[in-house]
């Protein structure tokens, strides 16, 4: 219904367009029509490989505002879409989009670290707040951080970080990494790297493979030779379950322990099935992650959405009790913009996944869990890091 | 390398190798037969995995998905065939990559309308589920070894069917001289009919059959594209047996490529190259070699 | 229907383009200049494929190794002058049209596709797979290249309706000089070679030496528009190198009809504002999108331009002969 509605907004702007063009300006009925509404964004994947995704982070969103009365600091709030389609080179055409065309006053997104790069550097160009609800690019909060952009889940270095230090307590002292030949795979891999050496390990091969490559066997062929104590990872989605099965098919699980970002077991344990049994991961979050804050969350995204929540539906979720609490606090004053910012920057989130707080570059300074997958199910079984801060590296604020 | 470990990457370059070939031999045949340009060809691949799927979720058996998926996708190719691409035989190149990019586009969304965007996985059949044990902490899948043994089967099939059955005879008078068949009373319709069906089916089998080690996900399919083209143009264009040779040699290229660190003339050629080296290999045998290793001579 | 009519309608349409951004919203500045931009990425591909015959599938490669050169020439912190980082990167398009071009030309029809869909693939996993440019995610330009004659800036490119009308000003100067181009005895021969390159060898012609340049100019045309495309968007990543780059540029050339000067402008134009329109409508687009192009390769051979009336006297470009080019249906067959 709102997509609906939605949809026929963007039509009608796309034919104002279309009309200009004509020589006909439907300018003053297209644009400009603000009201005193907040405008919200979202610049998510709704088509392609994450759209399920897109939609989580939504719906959560979506939750945290009907908890406080569907409105943000009292005011009534009014929502655009674009899909991003996770396509990075649409990346700042799509951002264009939603800031300059529906001239939206916060854009909440995205998954894609290459699309949400384009989409802070239109933020930055234009002043429009932007909050990161996944996109885990150090950079966001890195090189690149701003005054008008916050981050609600990760950066990069946070989840393979303490994977490190847990692999050392098993006494793993020589590890082999390997992950796809990308950014976001060679941020995890430093930010392992860095954590391992640390606790006094030996990253004794780095093995790549090309994105989003899925033919492992030759890798794992070397994993066998090179006989280290443990394997440490990070891939996603398609990949992960890949990666996991053929892991255990190649009969590597039984000998050699295999770690990775909690991304590896997120929301493809299924398709995995036993072959993903025992592998131990770190993340912010887990679905069964035992507190009464997480338990309500989760009953109420299920009778609000007919599913399952999921850590993106936990990151959309925070991102709307952020805005909603700065919003809160500036007094529903949307143009209040250094309010605003302070009120983030301030920010106490009481998240399903425990209470977090904002770092000085905008991005969570949250725990890490330490889980590991029983009977088709990420069981968590303690607490690998608390209150972990990404070291921001390159962030001037 | 260890000579044990080199000898099972030998193993795992063959075994990938022998896969692209069955992906890349429907490529090449109606390339090589009809002259059809098909780049809608990886779409058949992903087509085939999804129905491997979701039939094996309705049919609650791995095999009879498999004839069942094989057959459907049969008829879908008679069908397409008839709908369209039967318009494109006088017709410029242009036409079909204008027509199977269309294709593309209506599949990839077609999927994702019947089946969602979502990665899913087949399990292994019961029969073929375990692993043998290689060296003492690894282990091959039996999978993956009948897999190879079904692709040098339907290998050798398709050699014995083109070159040794009288409707392997007729298929080679159309593809060298489609008016003179004619003329000789054979329906060339029916018969690129039947040839374009069998070249999707093969993409769709060799989707189906990959569905239990690669598992099942949207992109799949313009993955493998792009490099089953450079199989069919390193081979020959409608070569079955070039087709085999060049998937053999990108198999082994690009195994030992990710693994291997060398020196040529003091540069150091890492694995984060090996995705570059067999496109590298394609424009080498193009110039070397236009008609590619098993082609006929031109010019 | 006369010429009149004919260049009346240019004139509107061209009025129109003219007028539109200081009317227009300004999101629709901005997509349209995107449109110009392809147009004049397409009218260089149309060079080769609908003047010349060689039908390139690698195409990107040229228009993304220009948004890389201005990529890694602009500084950090300042922006790069128009001038010096335009010549840079349509002289390094040029280049290594000059070098890939040499190679495939050789080849014709069929192979010639699968030649520059390789060396483009390369060039691809180059930018992907190493750490040169920022690897898969590509990297930012922050800054607009700014235009400064002496102390004087006559143009503001952060400016999006400045921008807009030097993309007008390069997308009509391209169609213009390749209008001139073909006017050209040289143009004479490049449809020659598309006809029956075996005639134009046995005249004399060095077919081969002609091929290469319309290669490199196409190359340089397509750099040109890769240049603006980054200036615009202010990112480059591998995707601008990609196959489905330069497979839709191809569509566009297609759709809007090969071989005709307004071709790719109306192909630029349809697919991109078709797309527009139907993301607006479902979000299974692409499916309407995809049954477009489907309908027009049945029934539209000469794409969208095949609609337009027809000019009196001159019109499309002869049929190609069998067996004149490499790409004949006899060659491209056979051997099982």
């Amino acid at each position: 219904m709102t997509q609906a509605v939605q949809n026929a907004q963007s039509r009608r702007d796309f034919l104002a367009g279309v009309g200009a063009l004509a020589g006909i300006s439907l300018l003053p009925l297209a644009g400009c029509a603000r009201s005193d509404k907040v405008r919200v964004g979202f610049m998510l994947p709704y088509t392609g490989t994450y759209a399920q995704l897109g939609v989580a982070i939504e719906n959560g969103f979506r939750l945290a505002l009907a908890e406080q009365g569907g409105t943000l600091g009292g005011r009534e709030v009014e929502y655009f879409k674009v899909d991003d389609e996770s396509n990075p080179a649409k990346a700042t055409d799509n951002a264009n989009k939603i800031i300059t065309r529906d001239k939206v006053d916060v854009v909440v997104g995205t998954v894609h670290s290459g699309v949400a790069m384009g989409m802070i550097k239109v933020a930055r160009e234009t002043g429009t707040l932007a909050l990161i609800p996944n996109a885990g690019v150090n950079a966001a909060t890195g090189d690149l951080c701003a005054p008008n952009v916050f981050r609600t889940s990760f950066s990069n270095w946070q989840p393979t970080h303490p994977l490190g230090k847990v692999m050392i307590d098993n006494g793993h002292r020589k590890a082999v990494f390997i992950t796809w030949k990308y950014s976001a795979g060679e941020q995890a891999l430093q930010s392992f790297a860095e954590g391992y050496k640390a606790a006094g390990g030996t990253v004794i091969k780095e093995l790549f493979v090309p994105f989003p490559n899925v033919e492992f066997q030759a890798l794992l062929t070397e994993i066998a030779a090179l006989k280290p104590d443990a394997v440490a990872c990070f891939f996603a989605g398609g990949g992960a379950v890949k990666f996991v099965k053929d892991y255990a098919a190649a009969g590597l699980k039984n000998n050699i322990p295999l770690y990775g970002s909690g991304f590896l077991t997120e929301g493809v344990l299924d398709a995995q099935g036993d072959s993903a049994e025992g592998v131990i991961t770190t993340l912010h979050y887990a679905d069964s992650l035992d507190n009464p804050r997480n338990k309500a969350f989760r009953a109420a995204y299920r009778e609000a959405y007919g599913m399952e929540a999921d850590v993106y539906a936990v990151q959309g979720y925070d991102t709307g009790l952020l805005l909603a609490q700065a919003l809160e606090k500036a007094g529903g004053d949307i143009s209040n913009r250094d309010a605003i910012i302070a009120a983030m920057e301030g920010a106490v989130i009481d998240s399903p996944r425990g209470r977090w707080t904002m770092s000085k570059a905008h991005n969570p300074i949250q725990d890490f869990y330490l889980r590991r997958v029983e009977n088709g199910d990420n069981k968590v079984i303690g607490v690998a890091w608390k209150g972990l801060e990404d070291p921001a590296r390159g962030c001037n604020m | 390398m260890d000579p044990h470990i080199f000898l099972i990457q030998l193993l795992n370059g063959v075994q990938y190798g022998l896969l692209l070939f069955l992906v890349a031999s429907g490529l090449t045949l109606i390339f090589g037969i009809m002259g059809v340009i098909n780049l809608a060809h990886g779409s058949f691949y992903m087509l085939g995995a999804y129905l491997a799927w979701s039939l094996t979720a309705q049919l609650g058996n791995f095999w009879l998905a498999l004839l069942s998926g094989f057959v459907l996708s049969v008829v879908l190719g008679m069908l397409l065939e008839w709908l369209f691409i039967r318009h494109l035989y006088r017709r410029d190149h242009l036409q079909q990559v204008l027509l199977t990019y269309g294709l593309i586009l209506i599949f990839s969304e077609l999927r994702s309308i019947v089946w969602g965007d979502d990665v899913h996985s087949v399990a292994v059949p019961a029969l073929l589920a375990g692993s043998i044990p290689l060296t003492e902490t690894l282990a091959y899948p039996v999978y993956r070894i009948w897999l190879s043994i079904i692709c040098v089967v339907l290998a050798a099939g398709m050699y014995y069917l083109i070159q040794h059955t009288r409707l392997g005879m007729m298929i080679r008078a159309g593809a060298s001289n489609r008016e003179m068949t004619q003329s000789l009373g054979i329906d060339i319709g029916l018969l690129y009919r039947l040839v374009f069906a069998f070249g999707i089916a093969l993409a769709a089998f060799a989707g189906m059959l990959a569905a239990p080690v690669s598992s099942v996900y949207p992109g799949m399919g313009n993955q493998v594209l792009i490099i089953c083209f450079v199989v069919v143009v390193i081979g020959g264009i409608g070569s079955v047996k070039g087709a085999m040779a060049a998937a053999l040699l990108i198999g082994l290229v690009d195994t030992f490529g990710k693994v291997v660190e060398f020196e040529i003339g003091g540069f150091r050629v890492l694995p984060e190259l090996a995705g570059m080296s067999v496109f590298v290999m394609m424009a080498i045998v193009l110039l070397w070699r236009p008609e590619g290793l098993f082609g006929a001579r031109l010019r | 229907m006369s010429t009149r009519v004919r260049s009346i309608a240019l004139l509107v349409g061209l009025a129109l383009l003219l007028v539109f951004p200081l009317v227009g919203d300004r999101f629709y500045v901005q997509f349209f200049s995107k449109i110009l931009i392809m147009t004049i990425f397409a009218g260089s591909l149309n060079l080769l494929v609908g003047y010349t015959g060689l039908i390139s599938l690698g195409h990107a490669a040229f228009f993304g190794i220009a948004g890389y050169i201005l990529a890694l020439y602009s500084p950090d912190t300042a922006a790069a002058g128009l001038l010096t980082s335009l010549l840079l990167s349509v002289g390094g398009a040029a280049l290594l049209a000059l070098l890939i071009g040499s190679l495939v030309v050789r080849t014709g029809g069929i192979f010639f596709i699968m030649a520059t869909l390789a060396f483009a693939e390369m060039l691809f996993y180059l930018f992907h797979d190493t750490a040169i440019a920022g690897g898969s995610d590509g990297i930012y330009i922050y800054q607009r290249p700014t235009l400064m004659i002496a102390g004087w800036q006559p143009l503001d490119l952060a400016n999006i309706v400045h921008f807009y009308y030097l993309v007008l000003f390069f997308s009509l100067a391209a169609i213009v000089s390749i209008h001139t181009l073909l006017r050209s005895p040289f143009g004479k021969v490049i449809v020659g070679i598309r006809v029956n390159e075996q005639r134009m060898r046995a005249l004399g012609f060095h077919t081969y030496r002609y091929k290469l340049v319309c290669f490199v100019i196409a190359g340089a045309l397509a750099g040109l528009a890769g240049y603006l495309a980054a200036s615009q968007f202010g990112v480059v990543n591998p995707e601008m190198l990609g196959w489905h780059l330069s497979g839709s540029v191809l569509m566009m050339v297609i759709l809007g009809g090969m071989g005709t000067l307004v071709g790719p402008v109306l192909g630029a134009f349809s697919l991109m504002m078709l797309e527009e329109g139907f993301q607006s409508i479902t979000k299974h687009w692409q499916l309407l999108t995809g049954a477009v192009i489907v309908l027009v390769a049945l029934y539209l051979p000469r794409g969208f331009a095949g609609l337009l009336p027809k000019r009196t006297g001159n019109k499309t470009l002869p049929p190609r002969s069998k067996g004149g080019t490499g790409s004949s249906a006899a060659v491209d067959r056979p051997y099982v």
